[in-house]
């Protein structure tokens, strides 16, 4: 049993870790795939998505909150994970107000590609068509808080890479929404700039660039190029420093 | 006054003003004096504390009990919990409030006198339908009690200057057993326990088997002992008294009656694992306590029982603070409650590292609730063996109920563990009972059939919350009100639970109208088991309980309303066609549905 020394086994396959790594870290550095949203490796781990759920040691955990233990066996493409997953994907999409074919974001929305990712045809759960403010105050930047899944990584991205603390969520339950650090509440008084992170890591179509609709077209875009499972094996912050 | 006999060991005082900076407090005030709390309030807030615009903002629209837009100066929230709830009665009491003084719920009445909205579960559950009338309760609310209330709002009059008995509280202990018989006499515990050392007064926690009373039921001794041994400088004892689960109003008796007990509990705990700061977090609806707490910390200090070199022993002190909440239920759980006592939003987190290692400031942290306290203090002053005598093998000592419903007299119980449920509900006078919700919405529905279950730790586990239903109640009419709570104090950090509470709630809601088929019913149990098995906390795990065993138990008073389709649509049709029979000036009979 020596063998199990600083391995995890996720759905059978030995994968080795490091002190310190979570089962996210580790499957994600031995290009195994565990869907998430929340989640981008080199930001603080949050586990609020809920998609990156696994069977560890016969328990449900957060894979990218959860460490790494040695002679760990993980569950994770399973049906039973599978279908929780696609169940909490159309919960994000009836939560907000998430229409595709009119989304500048298409094709390139993890959102939609985890959608497709898990073989979700419809969404299931009624629509909760929120009224949620839009803020187009910022000269280059748009929130369209009707797209947020609440995943905070702008707020960790802003917090912990630009140093800029522009973004956190407030507000209980159903309430909870993206609000913008400045006493007017509004971006366009923040110092966020078009190169940084927290501009730039939106999984989904809440945080926009102004005037770049379409530059790449609709087809070509990056999930329609490749499949979720694969572009996340190769995120990190630092390729994503401009 | 105060200050010039209590300093502390770091030179802070210990008056009502005590912790007067934080960010809960400030607020409070801010909320007491405006009505409401405007952006520029919070601006000020943030510029004056130093602390994120955004981080201020959050807490103000975490905590129920802070507005952004302002209530009236007379405002009323009723209980929505099943046993103190305005519709707990013959009469929806808050409709007939809002109807008398002409208000909407939740709106502010234009001239800026009243307002008036529901709050989850005051735990005022024996003493009827209740309310917090600008945050004080008033209790025992009918009709009658209303209308005079609307008068003497009409007249203007001060709440100061209501009649006195609106505001009464009473105990009600009506069974009291090892630890309500027993009072402790001041100081004696922490006399025995200061004859030997920590380790010693350690092992006799740990000897009495005692455990946790909030419900999960961790071994106490086991919880001092590793926060004793966990690594950092600085310890802390945390005292929950956030009881916010529905149906349970013990530690509101236990916070009138046994507050010296409790803090010498707090006090024992900091001697175990050397801590030499505790706090008390006070849940917001019980503030009214908080003068009689705050005398009863005073006399401690003074008695040289907190403070520097407690009883004489150099180099042992201990300082409590209180710390008052805002209204949200998710404070109970301990990492939140952790949070809010950060002053952030109370949204729980990750575990591990639980709050032993890494809890108040990221230091090693023991958080126990009131109840557990106060047993702590009587093992060490009366011994473990006459603690461990009591209750059964895996629960020993006794559990305070907090008994309310159907029943002739709601109040406190105290059992050794191990009581059936048809012994609490024959000493309680509750006839044709037809179920009882024990510990809260969170715990389980009981059918008739199961009332020789036991409360144990091993059997039917509770925090408290006895809540008896008899035959008269449509059981579907309190699932909707539970699912309602729980989308309603779902704190929303997690998608399971954030979205699942609602998609529950309104499920509920649509068989409850009738408008439900066994698809609906399918839909439920899935969702159920999505909610408790993938949310992030113990909120999400425990909120489909009480759905899934009435689906178990009680599976008829669901069949029975279901409609005969297969499928019917989520949201009402007809309802649905309203706006377009306003545009078209329609309202006859063929611009109606059904």
């Amino acid at each position: 049993m020596t063998e199990t020394k600083d391995m995890i086994f996720i759905d059978g396959k030995a994968i080795g870790f490091m002190e310190g790594q979570t089962i996210m870290d580790a499957a994600l550095s031995a290009q195994v795939y565990i869907p998430h949203l929340c989640h981008y490796p080199g930001l603080t781990p949050s586990g609020n998505c809920r998609l990156c759920v696994v069977e560890a040691d016969g328990r449900k955990v957060a894979a990218c909150t959860t460490a790494a233990r040695e002679g760990q066996q993980i569950s994770n493409n399973t049906a039973e994970l599978n279908a929780a997953r696609k169940a909490i994907t159309q919960m994000l999409f009836v939560e907000g107000n998430h229409i595709c074919p009119s989304c500048e974001k298409s094709g390139n929305c993890k959102l939609q590609a985890m959608g497709y990712y898990l073989s979700m045809l419809e969404e299931h759960y009624p629509q909760f068509n929120p009224h949620r403010a839009l803020d187009a105050s910022h000269p280059d930047i748009f929130l369209d808080r009707g797209r947020c899944i609440l995943c905070g990584l702008c707020v960790r991205a802003s917090h912990d890479v630009d140093k800029k603390n522009v973004f956190a969520i407030a507000g209980r339950g159903a309430d909870a929404r993206l609000i913008v650090n400045t006493v007017s509440g509004k971006l366009g008084d923040s110092n966020l700039d078009v190169s940084d992170l927290a501009a730039n890591i939106c999984p989904v179509g809440a945080i926009m660039f102004k005037e770049h609709g379409y530059v790449t077209p609709i087809g070509e875009r990056i999930y329609d190029r490749q499949q979720i499972s694969d572009v996340a094996l190769n995120e990190h912050v630092r390729e994503e420093r401009r | 006054m105060l200050s010039q006999h209590s300093e502390s060991k770091t030179g802070k005082n210990t008056d009502a003003d005590f912790m007067a900076d934080h960010l809960l407090h400030q607020l409070h005030r801010l909320q007491q004096k405006h009505r409401h709390i405007p952006p520029q309030l919070i601006a000020e807030v943030a510029r004056e504390s130093g602390l994120p615009v955004s981080q201020v903002a959050a807490v103000v629209n975490f905590y129920s009990f802070f507005y952004q837009q302002p209530v009236g100066r007379y405002h009323l929230l009723f209980s929505n919990c099943t046993s103190c709830g305005y519709q707990s009665g013959e009469v929806n009491l808050l409709a007939l409030l809002c109807q008398r003084l002409n208000i909407t719920p939740g709106q502010m009445r234009t001239d800026g006198v009243a307002s008036a909205d529901e709050t989850s579960c005051i735990g005022m559950c024996d003493h009827g339908p209740s309310a917090l009338v600008n945050g004080v309760p008033i209790v025992n609310l009918d009709e009658d009690r209303i209308r005079q209330l609307c008068d003497l709002i009409a007249a203007n009059q001060s709440p100061d200057d209501w009649p006195a008995d609106w505001f009464q509280i009473n105990n009600h202990i009506h069974r009291p057993g090892l630890l309500l018989n027993t009072p402790l006499q001041c100081g004696s515990s922490l006399e025995k326990a200061l004859v030997g050392d920590a380790l010693l007064m350690l092992e006799s926690i740990v000897q009495s088997g005692l455990r946790g009373r909030g419900g999960a039921g961790f071994a106490t001794g086991k919880k001092w002992l590793f926060c004793r041994e966990a690594e950092g400088d600085t310890r802390y004892v945390v005292c929950n008294a956030d009881e916010g689960e529905p149906g349970t109003f013990k530690d509101r008796v236990l916070l009138q009656c046994h507050a010296d007990a409790l803090f010498e509990g707090m006090t024992l705990c900091a001697y175990g694992i050397g801590a030499e700061k505790g706090f008390l977090y006070l849940r917001g609806e019980y503030r009214y306590l908080l003068g009689h707490l705050q005398a009863v910390l005073r006399r401690r200090y003074d008695s040289g029982l907190l403070g520097a070199s407690i009883l004489g022993q150099a180099g042992f002190s201990f300082d409590i603070e209180i710390v008052v909440g805002a209204g949200a239920y998710i404070c109970g759980e301990e990492s939140a409650l952790i949070e809010s006592l950060e002053g952030k939003p109370g949204i729980p987190r990750i575990r591990p590292p639980f709050p032993v290692t890494h809890g108040y400031l990221g230091r090693p942290t023991v958080v126990n609730n009131v109840e557990t306290f106060i047993a702590a203090a009587h093992i060490i002053c009366y011994g473990s063996d006459g603690f461990s005598a009591v209750g059964t093998e895996k629960s020993p000592g006794s559990k305070l109920l907090s008994v309310s419903g159907d029943c002739q007299t709601p109040g406190i119980y105290e059992y050794p563990y191990g009581v059936s449920i048809q012994q609490v509900l024959d000493d309680c006078g509750a006839t044709q009972v037809q179920a009882v919700q024990i510990g809260g919405p969170a715990g389980s529905l009981v059918a008739k059939k199961d009332f020789n279950r036991r409360i144990s730790f091993e059997d039917v586990s509770t925090g408290g919350s006895f809540l008896i239903f008899n035959e008269k109640w449509d059981l579907l009419s309190i699932n909707r009100n539970f699912a309602r709570f729980f989308a309603h104090e779902s704190c929303g950090f997690c998608t399971p639970c954030r979205v699942g509470t609602r998609l529950l709630e309104n499920s509920i809601g649509k068989i409850a109208d009738g408008r439900g088929t066994w698809r609906d019913v399918d839909g439920i149990k899935q969702l159920s088991g999505i909610v408790s098995r993938y949310s992030h906390c113990g909120l999400g795990h425990t909120a489909a309980n009480h759905i899934l065993d009435s689906l178990q138990h009680f599976p008829g008073h669901i069949r029975n309303v279901l409609a005969q389709q297969s499928f019917t649509p989520a949201f009402d049709l007809d309802a649905a066609l309203e706006t377009a029979r306003q545009l078209t000036q329609r309202d006859d009979a063929d611009a109606h549905l059904k």
